[in-house]
C-alpha cells in the first residue's frame, strides 16, 4: 500500500460489527485501501459485500448502537478520525466529505424546500449569510445542469423527477468544496439513460473541481466506464485491488472472474442463458478464519477452508487476496 | 386551496341535516317517557296531556321540521340580534326549549361550556405539552428505560379508566393528605390571587386525570411516528451533510412526525366540547357531559337531540380543520 504525498485518505484494518439479537454481525473485516487526490476510486461487490457499511463507517454514519467500529485507523488530512469525537466528525461530514445515496426519491426530506436543504450545509460549514447561501445554491444547481437553478430553489423535492433529484443530492454532497465525494450506488435507482447523464454529470464535475471520488456499485458497466482504480469487496473484506484496465484485463480472484463472466455480452450467440455465480453470499456470524469465497469457488483447496488470505501484492497496481495467486501466478490462469 | 374549503363547507350542510334526521329518529326510536320522572300520583290522562303539550301528538315530519326551524332559523336570528342590536320580526320565535327544565337549551349549552372548556380544554393542553417530548425521547431513545417507563405509564393512563384513577386521586389528595377539594365548585369566581389559587387547586385533580388519559394516547402517536422518520433516508442526508443532532432531531424528524400527530389532535378537539363525561361525574363539575347525562335520563329529547347535533357539527367541522392542516403541512398534497 503506498501512502505518498498524494494520498488524502488511507484506512487501515478497518473492522466493523453490528449487534444483532441473534449474535455479532461481522460487516467490515479488516478492509485496506487508500484514495489518492483527484484519483476515483470504484468499489464493487454484490449486496451485503460490506460496500456502503465501510464507506458509512468511515465518518460514523451508522448508528451506534447496533454497529460498533471495533478496529482500525482511517488517516485524514493527518489525523485518525475514527478517534474524534461526534462534534469533531461532524465538521468532516458536508465539508470536507460528501455523500451521495443510492435511492434519490427518499434521501431528500420532503416537507423542505431544495434551497433549504442545499443552504443547510453552505449555512453550517462556510457561515454564509441567507443571502450568499442563496447565491451559492444557486450557483451549484445550476453546476448539476438544473435549468432556471434560482426559482427551483424554492421548489419542493416533489416537484422534481428521480434523475433531478439526484442531481440535487450531488449538489448538496459538493456544496463546501469537498475532497472526498463518496457516491452510494447514485445512479442504481435510475433508469439507464438517467444513469448516463448522471455519470457525465460526474465527469464533468470531476474535472472541473478535480476532487477524490469513491464510486460505489454493484455495477461492472459503471465502473469499467468512469474509474481510475477498483477494489472488489467479498464477505466484508476486499478480495482484489487494481488499475480498472488490468482488472478487466487480467482478474487474478475466483470471484473476480466470476464477476465478470456474469456480464452479458452484446455480441455473439444469443441463445445461452445469462451467468450466475452458484451460492449465496456468506452470513457474517463468526470472525472470517477461511477464505469467505471458498464455498462458491471453483478451485477451492484445503487451505481456503483453514486459513483467510491475506492480500499478496502482484505488482505495485494489483494485489489480490488469493492463495492461487499467491503460490504460484501461472496457476491463477484458468 | 380556497376552491377546495368552500367545496367542503358547502357539503357539509347536506351531511350535517342527514345528521341531524338520523339523530332525531334514534331518539324517537328509543323507549323513553319525558313524564317518566315525574310523581307516580298524576294521573295518566293528565300525563297524556302534558305529552301533547309537549308537542308529542304531532307526527315525526312534523316534529323534526319544527326543531330544524327552531334550530336552524330562530337560533341564529336570537343570537344576530344580540350580537348587532338590529330587531328581525317581532323578536318572538320560538326557541328549542328543554323539556325538563323549560329554559332555551342553547342558554343552558352556555351555561355549562366555561366549566367544560377549562377542565376539559385544559387537560388536552396539557396533555399534548408532555405528550409530544415524551413521545420524541422515547423514539430517539427506542428500548431505553425512559423509553421503557414511557411506554408502561401510558399503557395504565390508557388501560386504567377515568373514574378509576378519578376516585383513586380523591381518596389520595383529598381524603388522606386534603391538599385539594374533591368537589370542583362551578359557582366560584375569580377575583384576586386568593380566589385564583383556590381555582388552581380545584382544577389540578380533573386536569391531571384527564391529561394522563390523553397524554398516553398521543405519547404513542408521537413515539410511533417520530420512530417512522427516523430510519427514513432523508435523516441520514441530513447527518451526512453535517448537521447537527438537535437540529436533525427537531427540525428535519420532528417536522415530518408532526403531520400525522396534528391531525389527531385536530381531530380529538371535539371530544374536548363534549366533554369528559365520566370525569365530569366523578368530581362533579358540571359542564357538558354531564348535562347530556342529566338529558338522557330525563328522556329530555330537544336537549338531547341539540347537543348531539352540536357535537356531530364539530366533529365534521374539525374533520375539515385536520384536512386543511394536512395540506399545509405537508407540500406533497395539494386540494385542487
Amino acid at each position: 500500500m503506498t501512502s505518498g504525498p498524494e494520498t488524502i485518505l488511507e484506512v487501515n484494518a478497518l473492522k466493523t460489527v453490528f449487534h444483532t439479537r441473534g449474535g455479532e454481525i461481522h460487516a467490515v473485516n479488516s478492509v485496506d485501501f487508500s484514495l489518492k487526490r483527484g484519483e476515483l476510486l470504484g468499489v464493487v461487490g454484490e449486496s451485503g459485500s460490506g460496500k456502503s457499511v465501510t464507506m458509512m463507517s468511515l465518518i460514523g454514519l451508522l448508528p451506534s448502537p447496533p454497529a460498533e467500529i471495533r478496529e482500525g485507523r482511517v488517516i485524514f488530512g493527518g489525523r485518525n478520525i475514527l478517534g474524534l469525537s461526534e462534534r469533531e466528525l461532524r465538521t468532516l461530514r458536508g465539508r470536507d466529505i460528501g455523500f451521495v445515496f443510492q435511492d434519490p426519491m427518499t434521501s431528500l426530506n420532503p416537507v423542505f424546500t431544495v434551497g433549504y436543504q442545499l443552504m443547510e450545509p453552505l449555512r453550517e460549514h462556510m457561515g454564509l449569510s441567507r443571502r450568499q447561501a442563496a447565491a451559492r445554491a444557486a450557483d451549484l444547481l445550476d453546476l448539476v445542469g438544473i435549468p432556471d437553478a434560482r426559482q427551483r430553489l424554492s421548489d419542493y423535492p416533489h416537484q422534481f423527477s428521480g434523475g433531478m433529484r439526484q442531481r440535487v443530492m450531488i449538489a448538496i454532497a459538493l456544496a463546501c468544496d469537498p475532497k472526498i465525494l463518496i457516491a452510494d450506488e447514485p445512479t442504481t435507482a435510475l433508469d439507464v439513460t438517467i444513469q448516463a447523464q448522471i455519470l457525465e454529470l460526474i465527469r464533468k464535475i470531476r474535472n472541473q473541481l478535480g476532487m477524490a471520488i469513491i464510486w460505489i456499485t454493484h455495477d461492472l458497466g459503471v465502473i469499467a466506464g468512469i474509474a481510475d482504480r477498483v477494489v472488489v469487496m467479498y464477505g466484508g473484506q476486499i478480495v482484489e485491488q487494481a488499475t480498472v484496465a488490468k482488472l478487466f484485463a487480467e482478474p487474478r480472484h475466483p470471484y473476480t472472474q466470476a464477476l465478470l463472466q456474469t456480464i452479458p455480452s452484446l455480441r455473439g450467440a444469443r441463445n445461452h442463458r445469462l451467468n450466475s455465480i452458484p451460492g449465496q453470499p456468506p452470513i457474517l456470524a463468526f470472525a472470517p478464519s477461511a477464505c469467505p469465497f471458498m464455498p462458491r469457488c471453483t478451485h477451492a483447496f484445503d487451505r481456503c477452508a483453514n486459513e483467510n488470505p491475506a492480500r499478496w501484492d502482484l505488482d505495485e497496481s494489483h494485489d489480490v487476496a488469493c492463495f492461487l495467486a499467491s503460490n504460484n501466478g501461472a496457476s491463477s490462469h484458468v | 386551496m380556497l376552491n377546495y374549503t368552500i367545496r367542503r363547507l358547502l357539503f357539509t350542510i347536506p351531511v350535517l341535516l342527514f345528521i341531524s334526521f338520523i339523530v332525531f329518529l334514534l331518539l324517537d326510536l328509543a323507549p323513553n317517557d319525558p313524564t317518566g320522572n315525574l310523581p307516580l300520583t298524576i294521573p295518566p290522562d293528565v300525563r297524556e296531556r302534558i305529552r301533547q303539550s309537549l308537542g308529542l301528538g304531532e307526527p315525526i315530519h312534523v316534529r323534526y321540521f319544527l326543531w330544524c326551524v327552531q334550530f336552524f332559523v330562530n337560533e341564529p336570528l336570537n343570537i344576530l340580534e344580540q350580537w348587532t342590536g338590529l330587531q328581525f320580526g317581532s323578536g318572538d320565535r320560538l326557541r328549542v326549549q328543554s323539556w325538563a327544565t323549560r329554559s332555551p337549551v342553547v342558554d343552558l349549552i352556555v351555561e355549562r361550556m366555561p366549566q367544560t372548556l377549562w377542565v376539559v380544554g385544559m387537560s388536552y393542553v396539557v396533555g399534548i405539552i408532555i405528550a409530544i417530548p415524551i413521545g420524541v425521547i422515547s423514539a430517539y431513545r427506542q428500548y431505553s428505560w425512559f423509553d421503557q417507563a414511557g411506554t408502561f405509564v401510558s399503557m395504565v393512563g390508557f388501560s386504567v379508566p377515568t373514574f378509576f384513577t378519578g376516585v383513586l386521586m380523591i381518596v389520595v389528595f383529598s381524603v388522606h393528605l386534603d391538599w385539594f377539594p374533591s368537589i370542583y365548585d362551578t359557582t366560584h369566581r375569580v377575583t384576586d390571587w386568593q380566589s385564583f389559587w383556590f381555582q388552581v387547586r380545584q382544577m389540578i385533580m380533573p386536569v391531571s386525570v384527564l391529561a394522563l388519559f390523553n397524554a398516553a394516547q398521543i405519547s404513542r402517536f408521537m413515539r410511533a411516528s417520530m420512530l417512522d422518520n427516523l430510519s427514513q433516508d432523508y435523516v441520514r442526508t441530513a447527518r451526512a451533510k453535517g448537521v447537527r443532532e438537535p437540529v436533525v432531531l427537531l427540525v428535519h424528524v420532528l417536522r415530518n412526525s408532526l403531520i400525522p400527530v396534528v391531525t389527531v389532535i385536530a381531530l380529538g378537539i371535539p371530544q374536548v366540547f363534549g366533554g369528559a363525561i365520566i370525569t365530569e361525574q366523578v368530581f362533579k363539575v358540571n359542564g357538558l357531559g354531564q348535562l347530556l347525562i342529566i338529558g338522557i335520563q330525563g328522556a329530555d329529547i330537544p336537549l338531547v337531540q341539540t347537543l348531539t347535533f352540536i357535537f356531530a357539527v364539530l366533529i365534521v367541522f374539525f374533520n375539515l380543520i385536520a384536512d386543511l392542516l394536512y395540506g399545509i403541512l405537508d407540500p406533497r398534497i395539494r386540494y385542487e
